[in-house]
């Protein structure tokens, strides 16, 4: 087989691991999108925010320990124990319900009816508040998180030694695949699955479904848009904990997680604000496209980190041709 | 009792016309003139403009140019570090010369602005780019057109990091400005003096600011709010969409460009293109249009004057006063930024310059209530 080829191939399956992660962030904006009609530039530090939790609970630290150590002199490290995975997790499930609770209350119900524009704005204060914050209760330095469900079973890291045994046996070219792009990509379409199945057969779900089709009809049988909103700002919550568990697996727990959430705007662009089949297929293509890209013309003619950009110009040049995104529903316009 | 217009008669149409028709306006203003150009420049020193004067006129200047295609014309932009970086870059490349180089000769190689001109090239070439990235804004609305925008801000920036003729084959891969004077005193450059580059910079301010109010209370800004209103309705009656958005775009970029043209080579001296315009600086102009008040002149100018103010005073509280850790302090700011942002949305959404606006009308009514 060609050896150029199959390291097309190899960049194609990376571009593919690399979309499903996008596609995961960008749910966590339709779901918020579709019910409340809030574009919520806030997920990727959620994202942020939940990984710095677990790692927090994990390790036992105790929350705003630089601030209480500053303010009143004392010298506190820790709690001194540490919490097995997924107790941690389900804590920081339960935290980033909280999260929810408290956007809706303080934040969102104030501004009903406001243009999105400011709703927009709002979540971009939410975001710098939140960062605040995350970085005030945990600290902000560089943090490792490993996730283990037992001593021994942990999210694997490292490249997969059998699948490019295999291929190289089949094919003469050993393929280059992370263990744990595999598993997340694996998570991510569980977790897709799941949401899926969670809007179609379940009592909340449907009524989600009714929210996003119609506010005042949704409250005029009975749905309460209050519950709603908090069942979907947690979701999005659990969405962005999966997501900054994944990236942050793959790449610590720092600032540059909260940046995602940017990547995921050109997977909406593309996808479209209301479709959740939108945000996968938009995310495969945004990761496919960004890593071919640069390894057939970016790296060799224009000087290379062209993933800066390159999704930002393709969704651009797309949305001149179709302004309303792939599945997006039509735009009609009227006076 | 003092801030009224009874008894202000105006007996022809140009004082009917004024920006400040009120005469207790119009003398605030000419104080407000007379201090920042007569006594300031003699009381300043080197930490006041550096700190809080020099960001706030540059700041300034972006908010109001951004204000003007947000605000006035409903286009929201995030590429405004971008636009910024334009206008650094072209500045530079006007005051050390511009090269065209073809097949690998220099083709020609342009004098030297003066820093004056090589400012105002810094504007002009940004409205180009700003107008050619303002083109997808015909077919692509709201929130996408938002998003668009970031692709000016990532692409620009990617480009002034690889392309070497941008910042002259430095081995930094920074630009920093040369010692350039304007009428015989330095501007730019390590030993200038305070008052100087405030004086520089001021005028510029000024400048901007005269031709944004009276440009938007003009047929062109009567326009840009045609279309912010209801861009189809808008083009029913006869507004061109093509020419509102496009002029919009363009006139807003030109202000960019300065500012960013002046953050460069007046303020800052150097500049590494990622760190000084990158995409939080797009985000720090849009918080201070939006808590200064969309479509206001007056609140480009408060929107800036808060956002230079907060870490400073944040600053000298936290670190000065209290003796926190200066990371501590950073962060938060953060939060404070982004409650008070929150907030303003909650309380007044159309931000300084409404409550300054609730303000004036409580001083006209005073001592009764209605």
């Amino acid at each position: 087989m060609n050896e150029q080829l199959a390291f097309t191939i190899e960049v194609f399956a990376n571009g593919l691991m690399a979309g499903v992660l996008y596609a995961l962030v960008a749910l966590g904006f339709v779901l918020i999108y579709k019910a409340s009609g809030i574009f919520n530039y806030a997920q990727g530090v959620m994202a942020l925010f939940a990984a710095m939790t677990l790692v927090g609970i994990q390790n036992g630290q105790v929350p705003f320990v630089h601030l209480i150590n500053a303010i009143f002199g004392t010298e506190i490290h820790g709690f001194g124990w540490t919490v097995p995975s997924f107790v941690a997790i389900i804590l920081t499930v339960f935290v980033m319900i909280g999260l929810a609770w408290a956007v809706q209350r303080f934040v969102f119900r104030h501004l009903v009816g406001q243009e999105p524009i400011i709703l927009f704005m709002a979540t971009i204060g939410l975001a710098y508040f939140l960062e605040g914050v995350a970085d005030l209760m945990w600290g902000s330095e560089l943090k490792t998180l490993t996730v283990c469900a037992t001593e021994s079973v942990c999210l694997p890291q490292g490249m997969n030694m059998w699948l490019e045994t295999t291929t190289y046996e089949a094919m003469g070219y050993g393929f280059f695949i992370d263990n744990l792009d595999i598993v997340a990509s694996i998570i991510a379409a569980l977790l897709v699955a799941g949401l899926v199945m969670f809007a179609q057969y379940t009592k909340q779900g449907r009524a989600m479904r009714a929210v996003a089709d119609d506010h005042q009809a949704a409250l005029s049988v009975g749905v309460s848009l209050n519950f709603i909103w908090i069942l979907v700002w947690s979701l999005a919550g659990f969405v962005a904990l999966v997501a900054g568990i994944m990236w942050g697996a793959k790449s610590g727990v720092q600032f540059s997680l909260s940046l995602i959430a940017l990547k995921a705007l050109p997977v909406l662009m593309l996808g479209g604000f209301t479709s959740i089949p939108g945000a996968i297929v938009g995310g495969l293509i945004i990761g496919v496209g960004e890593k071919m890209f640069e390894f057939l013309i970016g790296a060799p003619f224009l000087g290379g980190a062209t993933e800066n950009w390159f999704a930002y110009m393709l969704a651009l040049v797309f949305l001149v041709f179709r302004p309303q995104g792939l599945f997006g529903e039509k735009i009609i316009e009227r006076v | 009792m003092f801030y009224r217009e009874a008894g202000d008669f105006n007996t022809t149409y140009a004082e009917d016309q004024q920006t400040f028709p009120i005469k207790f306006d119009r003398y605030r203003y000419y104080l407000v003139m007379f201090i920042a150009i007569v006594v300031v420049p003699f009381v300043i020193n080197d930490y006041w403009v550096n700190s809080l004067l020099l960001p706030f006129l540059i700041y300034s200047i972006a908010a109001l140019g951004l204000n003007i295609l947000v605000g006035y014309c409903g286009q929201v932009s995030l590429g405004t570090g971008g636009f910024m970086a334009v206008g650094a870059y072209s500045c530079y490349k006007f005051m050390t010369g511009v090269d065209i180089w073809w097949g690998g000769e220099l083709l020609f190689r342009l004098p030297e602005f003066n820093i004056f001109f090589s400012v105002i090239m810094g504007g002009v070439m940004t409205a180009i780019v700003g107008a050619l990235f303002g083109l997808p804004s015909l077919r692509i609305k709201g929130f996408y057109l938002a998003v668009a925008t970031l692709a000016a801000q990532f692409f620009l920036v990617w480009l002034f990091n690889r392309v070497a003729w941008f910042y002259n084959y430095s081995a930094s891969g920074q630009i920093s400005a040369p010692e350039r004077g304007f009428l015989g005193v330095l501007i730019t450059g390590p030993s200038t003096a305070p008052w100087a580059a405030y004086l520089f910079c001021l005028f510029f301010t000024i400048i901007c600011a005269y031709a944004a109010r009276n440009m938007t209370r003009g047929a062109a800004g009567r326009k840009w709010m045609a279309i912010r209103d209801m861009d189809i309705a808008a083009e029913i009656i006869g507004v061109n969409p093509l020419r509102a958005k496009l002029t919009a775009f363009a006139v807003s970029s030109f202000f960019i460009g300065i500012s960013g043209a002046l953050f460069f080579a007046v303020y800052l001296g150097a500049v590494e293109v990622g760190e000084a315009f990158g995409i939080t600086k797009s985000f720090l102009v849009l918080f201070m249009v939006i808590i200064g008040g969309l479509g206001s002149i007056f609140g480009s100018f408060a929107g800036a004057a808060f956002l230079v103010l907060l870490p400073v005073a944040l600053k000298v509280v936290g670190v000065d006063f209290l003796g926190w850790p200066t990371d501590i302090v950073a962060h938060l700011q953060l939060v404070i930024v982004g409650a008070l942002i929150i907030l303003f949305l909650i309380v007044e959404p159309h931000g300084i310059a409404q409550l300054w606006r609730l303000a004036k009308e409580k001083l006209r009514l005073w001592p009764f209530p209605h």
